[in-house]
């Protein structure tokens, strides 16, 4: 068994051989990526159905179908991004040749989380290794089935001597962290973003981080209710609200409150059933420490609908909660579970305020009939990412990054922006040794009209 | 034995109970609170007041000119010549562009649509971060500072400047000129030392924008990871420039001179040292020598093109550099007003202190190796550098050393022309550092670059598909995507599968059945 050290040496010394330099090298090992998909597919949704309860269908609709989309997508393009990319020349550089020449960083470490624990790990990979660099993974620890799955199967299907696997807690990753790596990219709290961007410092590496927040749902008054309610109870509840773009609490007018409740109910009814317990589409949390954690936060809150739950399942009933005071504990930190508070105010200015109040989100969501409402929402705010009229989506179109803003993160990837992510542009300039009389003007001695000290 | 009174440490780490000044203790606070308020106004936002600023700093530039060249020459003996074309004239250039470019920099971009996205307005929306602080080095104390200042500004923030306290007379012309042609509620200029800019780190900014040494880089991004800010880090490293013994050794001489001694060689992208074989070695030291003579004349000291080294700290430090391996062109130096000749030394061992740093003064050492094989080895033992140079007349030796190396910027056959191409961003990789700049590059590096999607709010049939309970249709979704090998279309929200007419009238099955 290596230490973590020798890993990522192994890791370096493979990237320093060239191997991955050749794009057809790259796309071989996306292949390779492709057809750990297709043919373990069971195996990924035994491991997140085990981890999060997830079945199927919201293990391939959630997580899986955007990693293969992902792949075939980076597979087709990647001779267009990787190629030298020709820029706008001055009249002094007309003979020369000019360009953005993208380049491997080197050995990347990505650190995966535990809530969307294939996707979080294996979508940043495939920018990573499309960019030319070996990879180490950190998945979380308590997505255990899915950490030891990966474990398994990455070297089964690719490169073992470029792409590692690294398992552990706390002590694995901090050992980890104490490497050099040429990026990071890590998803997860912003507590432990700052660690690592800390850790980061110390070799000068520059990171993506994925991080968190509140994200706020505001509702107006004019909008198609029935639609918003089922789209907002849709991104609410799906993994059992453990999903770091989802909606994290609503803000509406006090007068629609009610119909909210009621629409978010029925919807809820209808996906779930009476009984979300005995649905096999609703998911559970990931341990006893987060269930506790999100249980704690009904206190003193008036619940009206669900509010209960089995600590021996992990099991939350998909709640809404009315009237909740802003200072209360549940408005105060990321729910990550499935509460959703609903918080009156006014007006939309009144949103505004309340949103640019707290640290930016990843997301931020609006729904209204009124593109002015919309436009104005999106002005006067700032987060990572917006969806109008619609929850979690736009992280679903390959040509929009991926990222956060202030406290939510810093970098972005998916797509084309997960190559460049990935890559170090590298500005060219390439002349003939030739005309040298032409350059003459710029060299000493300065002209005599030229003031002198 | 127990103190019997143990003084309580406060939250700054000084005792508890001993007067402070508190003033003394936080001198930003009050600058930062105000532009903090300013920016939460959205005063920054329209693009008029933008242009505005913008066009204040061309005054600035304009109406100062003398003034500026002035510092510069008093900072670092600059000539007036070297001043304009390196600092002045490049800053009023990128004023320029970012006026005549800033309606479209600021305009939403739509972004690849593909089926679902024509339903819908898909893009990315640029914002100001909000509080921007921007800490400039003395080697160029104009350019460093007023350049990213433009993208800062073009972007919408609020600034705060931390010019160089060593280049002392153009940092008291930025502090007491520049804000008089800027909205000082959106903008100010900070002064001190290491100290003072400790204390500065201390708060929180949204982002940071930093000049200097990998060493202080480190110090730079630690603090920013307390506050979750972003940071573009210039950095430096030791510029490697490869001579191939396939070239014409006066055309390299003059461009590898003219490039390294420029500003006395305290230049970021200058070429460090040379690489070459010894019989190119032989070749360029006559060349080298007779370009030295042409631009800086027999006695370079009386030569008012040449620079002088910006205080004694760095002088002492580069006449020690002198006695390594030996001097084949220059070497004199003169402590009374901090002169080193343009100087080339040969016969360097990798040991030396000469190659143990970032010369960052008028020393050229020329090390030999034995062909391109070795020269990539040698420069891919070492942490990647800002810039790297080749020279060769043969296109597959610039290509071999492009390819196999690492560096922030390349260039080849020349040394840093690429620096007026407002379409080539300038910024460093690995201990060179991170992030990029210059033209677009600034304004985008000053922005955050906010995904939007505005979807319909009708049409959600297209949606059913994604809600639960789940049936044995999405069953056969599932095992359709995963058999078809050469499938690039998948269901799900973004995909064309779901735009499909038949869908529309579709009513998928939602009882809980899980048989197939």
């Amino acid at each position: 068994m290596s230490t973590i050290s020798e890993v990522v040496q192994r890791a370096r010394a493979a990237f320093l051989s060239g191997r991955t330099r050749p794009l057809q090298f790259r796309i071989q090992q996306l292949e390779g990526l492709r057809r750990l998909i297709r043919e373990r597919e069971k195996d990924l949704v035994g491991a997140l159905t085990a981890d999060l309860h997830k079945n199927e269908w919201n293990a391939y609709y959630e997580e899986i179908v955007y990693v293969l989309e992902e792949v075939e997508h980076v597979i087709k393009k990647l001779p267009e991004w990787a190629a030298d990319e020709p820029v706008e020349k001055t009249p002094q550089t007309q003979q020369d040749e000019a360009y953005i020449h993208s380049e491997p960083l080197g050995v990347v470490l990505i650190i995966g989380a535990w809530n969307y624990p294939f996707n979080l790990t294996i979508q940043p990979m495939v920018g990573a290794i499309a960019a030319g660099n070996a990879v180490v993974i950190k998945p979380s620890e308590l997505s255990e089935n899915t950490e030891r799955l990966l474990a398994t199967l990455i070297p089964q299907y690719l490169d073992k001597d470029l792409y590692h696997v690294v398992t552990g807690g706390v002590p694995e990753t901090t050992e980890v962290l104490k490497e050099r790596f040429d990026h990071i990219l890590y998803t997860g709290s912003p507590g432990i973003g700052k660690v690592i961007m800390a850790a980061a410092a110390k070799h000068l590496t520059p990171v993506t981080l994925e991080l968190g927040g509140k994200n706020p749902c505001y509702v107006d008054k004019d909008c198609d209710l029935d639609v918003a309610c089922r789209r907002i109870a849709w991104g609410k509840f799906m993994n059992s609200g453990q999903t770091c773009v989802g909606p994290d609490y609503i803000l509406c007018d006090p007068s629609i409150q009610n119909q909210i409740v009621e629409k978010l109910k029925k919807s809820l009814k209808e996906f779930y059933g009476e009984d979300a317990r005995k649905s096999r589409d609703y998911g559970r949390i990931i341990n006893s420490q987060h269930f506790q954690r999100v249980m704690g936060l009904l206190e003193g809150q008036k619940v009206a609908y669900g509010g209960t739950g089995d600590a021996a399942t992990r099991y939350i009933a998909p709640t809404i909660l009315t009237d909740v005071d802003p200072q209360s504990q549940v408005m105060q930190e990321e729910i990550f579970g499935p509460l959703m508070p609903i918080v009156c105010v006014g007006s939309l200015e009144e949103a505004i305020r309340f949103i640019n109040q707290r640290e930016k989100p990843l997301a931020l969501y609006v729904f209204s009939l009124h593109d002015k409402v919309i436009q104005k929402m999106i002005a006067e705010t700032s987060s990572g990412g917006v969806t109008a009229n619609d929850v979690i989506v736009h992280i679903t179109v390959p040509s929009l990054p991926f990222g956060g803003v202030g406290n939510s993160g810093m970098g972005s990837y998916h797509g084309k922006k997960s190559f460049q992510t990935f890559s170090h542009r590298r500005s060219c300039l390439v002349r003939p040794l030739l005309n040298e009389e032409t350059l003459r003007a710029r060299y000493p001695p300065s002209p005599a009209k030229m003031p002198r000290h | 034995m127990k103190a019997l009174w143990p003084l309580r440490k406060g939250t700054l780490g000084v005792p508890v109970g001993v007067s402070v000044d508190p003033h003394r203790m936080d001198p930003f606070a009050d600058t930062l609170q105000r532009l903090r308020e300013a920016f939460s106004s959205g005063h920054t936002r329209p693009v008029e007041f933008r242009a505005t600023q913008l066009k204040g700093l061309g005054r600035f530039l304009q109406e100062n000119k003398q003034l500026l060249q002035e510092a510069l020459a008093q900072d670092l003996r600059k000539s007036a010549f070297e001043g304009d074309m390196s600092e002045i004239l490049l800053c009023q250039n990128e004023v320029d562009l970012a006026l005549k470019n800033l309606h479209t920099w600021t305009k939403d971009k739509p972004v690849a649509k593909n089926l679902f996205t024509q339903l819908d307005s898909a893009f990315i929306r640029k914002e100001p971060f909000g509080l921007v602080l921007i800490i400039a080095p003395w080697n160029y104390p104009v350019n460093l500072t007023l350049m990213p200042l433009v993208g800062a500004l073009a972007a919408g923030n609020c600034v705060v400047l931390k010019p160089s306290e060593i280049s002392k007379s153009t940092e008291k012309v930025l502090a007491e000129v520049l804000p008089r042609y800027l909205d000082q509620s959106c903008f100010a200029v900070v002064l001190g030392g290491p100290e003072e800019t400790g204390q500065l780190l201390e708060h929180k900014f949204d982002h940071i924008f930093f000049t200097g040494s990998p060493r202080v880089g480190k110090i730079v991004m630690t603090a920013a990871a307390k506050h979750l800010t972003p940071v573009t880090l210039e950095l430096g490293g030791k510029n490697p420039c490869y001579v191939d013994d396939n070239c014409d050794p006066q055309t390299v001489a003059n461009r590898v001179a003219w490039f390294r001694y420029f500003n006395a060689g305290q230049t970021c992208v200058a070429p460090d040292y040379v690489l070459c074989s010894p019989e190119t070695q032989a070749r360029l030291l006559p060349a080298l020598q007779s370009a030295i003579t042409r631009f800086y004349g027999d006695d370079p000291r009386a030569s008012p093109d040449l620079g002088r080294i910006i205080n004694h700290k760095h002088f002492q430090r580069l006449r020690g550099l002198l006695s390594c391996g030996r001097v084949a062109i220059g070497g004199q130096s003169d402590d009374s007003d901090r002169y080193i000749a343009p100087t080339v030394l040969v016969d360097v061992q990798e040991t030396e202190p000469v190659m143990q740093q970032e010369i960052f003064g008028p020393i050229l050492p020329i090390l030999n190796v034995r062909g391109l094989d070795e020269a990539i080895d040698f420069i891919n033992r070492r942490e990647k550098p800002l810039a790297l140079y080749a020279f060769s007349n043969n296109s597959q030796v610039i290509n071999q050393m492009l390819d196999r190396t690492s560096s922030g910027t390349f260039g080849g056959n020349d040394g840093f022309v690429y620096l007026t191409l407002p379409s080539l961003p300038l910024g460093g990789v690995g201990n060179s550092g991170m992030g990029r700049y210059h033209g677009e590059f600034s304004f985008d590096t000053f922005s955050h670059h906010r995904a939007c999607l505005l979807a319909p709010s009708d049409l959600e049939k297209i949606n059913e598909i994604r809600y639960p309970p789940y049936s044995g249709w999405n069953q056969q979704v599932i095992s359709w995507a995963m058999g078809n090998q050469r499938c690039s279309i998948l269901p799900h929200p973004g995909s064309p599968l779901l735009i499909h007419p038949a869908l529309l009238q579709w009513d998928p099955p939602h009882s809980d059945m899980w048989e197939n």
